[in-house]
């Protein structure tokens, strides 16, 4: 039986400082866990799982002390790699694509619905969870169900909220942050005339620019398709947002057309940028190098809401899934009902410090949300949710209609003034009608 | 005996060469997906494609960034490697410092011009700001045209000592009797370089070009590194394009075909450099009349 050594958990937590130990009450719940799990993993199991590369060292850790222990009280070898976004992406899909490679693999947003025939039918380990921690979240449960079926496993979202500086809206007449669309139009145009402006990504950002963009386009009732999947972009609603966006593309800091989702981080810190979307790695980041003049003057907010219109805002999902080539199913089943047990998967929520937000309803009550009242958001993260199908499904067409940045295209257009509000939605509309008309 | 002699070369070629290109050629042709399969739905991929105006947007960036940035190489290249053909202190040293842009991993430079470029953090703004010639940042990402310049700078800055060095090893073959018998007949310098070295030159031309000109074409690094096509599609080459919509949104045939639909461009362009620039007889193989 081979565990992973010391030299590869720190390799697979790239760069941790310290590797978390599996401590005697740990293995005692690994143990516990393996004599009354559902699943019993096959003789001689051995998984490759493949991962994001983490956020936060802590959480890194957290995870492979976690697959340490499933692995000394199962028995079962674990190996875990991890890569960047844009690299884990195409490995995903080459995996699906040949039929071989990594066993588990925790992605990104829906991927798993562009292969969904290569995914193990998980609805068992779902359902099981679900009745032991209080359900799913319904968006959770959107994300990772296909035609009945569990295809993957919701794992955790990233929750992206409003970043802002304290001190300059309160500069320009706002105590707290505002709850509604006017105002915050109001306030942004206020931050502009004082010199302080916000800004947020213009550019091909998959992460900010899309969080931020399907948020302004709902905001005001816009949306791709409808119920049905009929594409309906190009209707007044989408032409509202837009005007919104033509007049909210004026108040931000000059630079934003170029925007990836790095830079945004980078202008906070600088003190450059006083409002922008972003998960909790900005206020983290200047929690760990001691920038108090920005963590103490800075927090997070809910995105508001236009009159008569219900919360939808755009959080990024992280599921988690298996290959149906896999040689070991059970092992990789009772893995992953170890991961999202109770005690663990509290461990992984603390360990994640706010970077990460959890699905199952049970866990509202970690400690992790109550620690920091400027993590306070991004408990909600999970039911403030919608997925970039809405109102539709989560289909081929919308997979790819997200991948070619239709929506942040076309809200940068009416941002920057390269199209008329009009003209955008009309030509997104055209863009998006390639992949629904199949 | 000598069939056999060529068989590890002709099975090499197949297997890593005329497959792939093949599977390609033949995804294009299909409406497969990541994880699924396709069926052949003849040329409907480059039906829709010709409809897309983001696609036709990507042909024109691909050709913008390849014929500027590439007459700009051969310019500046050329220039480079006669001043590098000159005698001078530390001639070696300087020609091995001349070839870095061209060793430093292409991620590595532009990640380098990603922050050259930065629209709030420049050293570029920084100091024309301090020398008082502009007030605000420049947004050199940001502004479609002003992001076309950008990438395209950043490709010369990076393809120059290519083009450079090789045209060296070119001009060091050009027989030192032909300059002597020109400057006893009276001929000025530039007389010499246009009767001289530059024809003499056109065979590695041809080739320095060809690869400059390919590489050029299908450059996806620097441009995915710096914007991911953007802003508003501004950047995306063909080889951009065609990675995000197989790669990412799934769609490997339509991918597939943006990939093939290069073919005949790069293919233009090596004929262009074989029989535009090898146009002597001597170069094709006849006998030097």
């Amino acid at each position: 039986m081979k565990h992973l050594t010391r030299r590869e958990a720190i390799k697979n937590t790239a760069g941790a400082t310290a590797v978390a130990a599996v401590t005697p009450a740990l293995l005692a719940a690994a143990q516990a866990f393996a004599a009354e799990s559902p699943w019993t993993p096959e003789a001689g199991a051995s998984i490759r799982m493949l991962r994001w590369k983490r956020f936060v060292a802590s959480e890194g850790e957290a995870t492979v002390a976690l697959l340490e222990a499933f692995s000394q009280a199962t028995g079962v070898k674990i190996r875990l790699d991890s890569e960047g976004f844009e690299d884990l992406r195409p490995k995903a899909a080459v995996a699906a694509s040949i039929g071989a490679g990594p066993d588990i693999i925790w992605t990104i947003h829906a991927d798993p619905h562009l292969y969904p025939d290569a995914m193990l039918d998980l609805t068992d380990v779902a359902d099981h969870l679900g009745a032991k921690h209080g359900g799913w979240y319904p968006i959770a449960e959107e994300y990772s169900k296909r035609k009945g079926q569990w295809i993957s496993l919701p794992y955790t979202f990233s929750g992206n909220f409003l970043n802002y500086r304290i001190s300059q809206i309160k500069n320009v007449g706002f105590d707290t942050f505002p709850d509604n669309t006017d105002d915050f139009l109001r306030m942004m145009v206020e931050l502009k005339k004082a010199g302080t402006p916000g800004g947020f990504a213009l550019g091909n950002a998959s992460g900010d620019g899309n969080c931020w963009a399907h948020w302004v386009l709902w905001s005001h009732g816009g949306r791709i398709v409808d119920e049905n999947d009929n594409l309906v972009l190009n209707s007044p609603e989408t032409v509202a947002s837009l005007e919104y966006v033509a007049k909210l593309g004026k108040t931000f800091i000059p630079g934003v057309a170029s925007w990836l989702d790095g830079h945004n981080n980078k202008a906070f810190l600088q003190g450059a940028c006083s409002v922008s979307n972003n998960g909790i790695s900005i206020y983290a980041a200047a929690v760990r190098e001691g920038m108090t003049e920005i963590s103490e003057d800075m927090d997070h907010a809910y995105w508001p809401t236009a009159p008569g219109q219900p919360v939808r805002e755009f959080h990024v999902c992280f599921p988690m899934t298996v290959y149906k080539h896999t040689k070991y199913p059970n092992a990789c089943k009772a893995l992953l009902a170890w991961l999202m047990d109770a005690g663990q998967y509290d461990s992984f929520l603390e360990a994640s410090v706010g970077y990460l937000s959890h699905t199952l309803k049970d866990y509202d009550d970690n400690p992790v949300w109550t620690a920091d009242p400027k993590r306070r958001v991004f408990k909600d993260a999970v039911h403030r949710s919608k997925h970039f199908g809405e109102a539709g499904s989560l289909s081929y067409a919308a997979v790819a209609v997200f991948a070619d940045f239709v929506v942040v295209n076309m809200v940068a257009e009416a941002a920057i003034g390269a199209k008329t509000p009009a003209e955008a939605a009309a030509d997104a509309h055209k863009r998006a009608a390639r992949y629904y008309k199949i | 005996m000598g069939f056999l002699f060529m068989l590890p070369a002709a099975a090499v070629l197949l297997i890593f060469l005329t497959y792939p290109l093949g599977l390609g050629i033949w995804m294009g042709l299909t409406d497969v997906k990541v994880g699924r399969p396709g069926t052949f739905i003849g040329l409907e991929n480059y039906a829709w494609l010709f409809e897309d105006d983001v696609f036709w947007l990507s042909v024109f960036n691909t050709l913008l960034y390849t014929v500027v940035a590439s007459i700009i190489k051969f310019g500046l290249g050329l220039w480079l490697a006669m001043i590098l053909n000159n005698h001078f202190p530390f001639k070696a040293f300087i020609r091995a410092i001349v070839l870095l842009p061209f060793i430093v991993p292409t991620v590595l430079s532009a990640l380098v011009f990603w922050w050259i470029y930065d629209s709030q953090d420049s050293v570029i703004s920084w100091i024309l700001i301090e020398m008082g010639v502009i007030d605000t940042t420049i947004d050199f990402l940001g502004k479609p045209n002003y992001a076309r310049a950008s990438v395209i700078a950043a490709n010369i800055w990076r393809g120059i000592p290519f083009v450079a060095i090789t045209l060296l090893a070119g001009l060091q073959t050009v027989p030192q009797s032909l300059y002597e018998a020109a400057t006893i007949d009276g001929a000025t310098e530039w007389q010499r370089f246009r009767k001289i070295t530059f024809p003499l030159l056109t065979p590695i031309i041809a080739v320095v070009m060809t690869f400059s000109v390919l590489f050029t074409f299908t450059d996806f690094q620097l441009i995915w590194v710096m914007t991911r096509g953007g802003p508003i599609n501004a950047t995306h080459l063909m080889a951009t394009l065609s990675y995000q919509r197989a790669i990412i949104g799934g769609s490997l045939g339509e991918g597939a075909a943006i990939a093939t639909a290069m073919i005949p461009f790069l293919l233009a362009a090596i004929l262009f450099s074989y029989f535009g620039l090898q146009n002597r007889k001597w170069q094709q193989g006849g006998s030097d009349d």
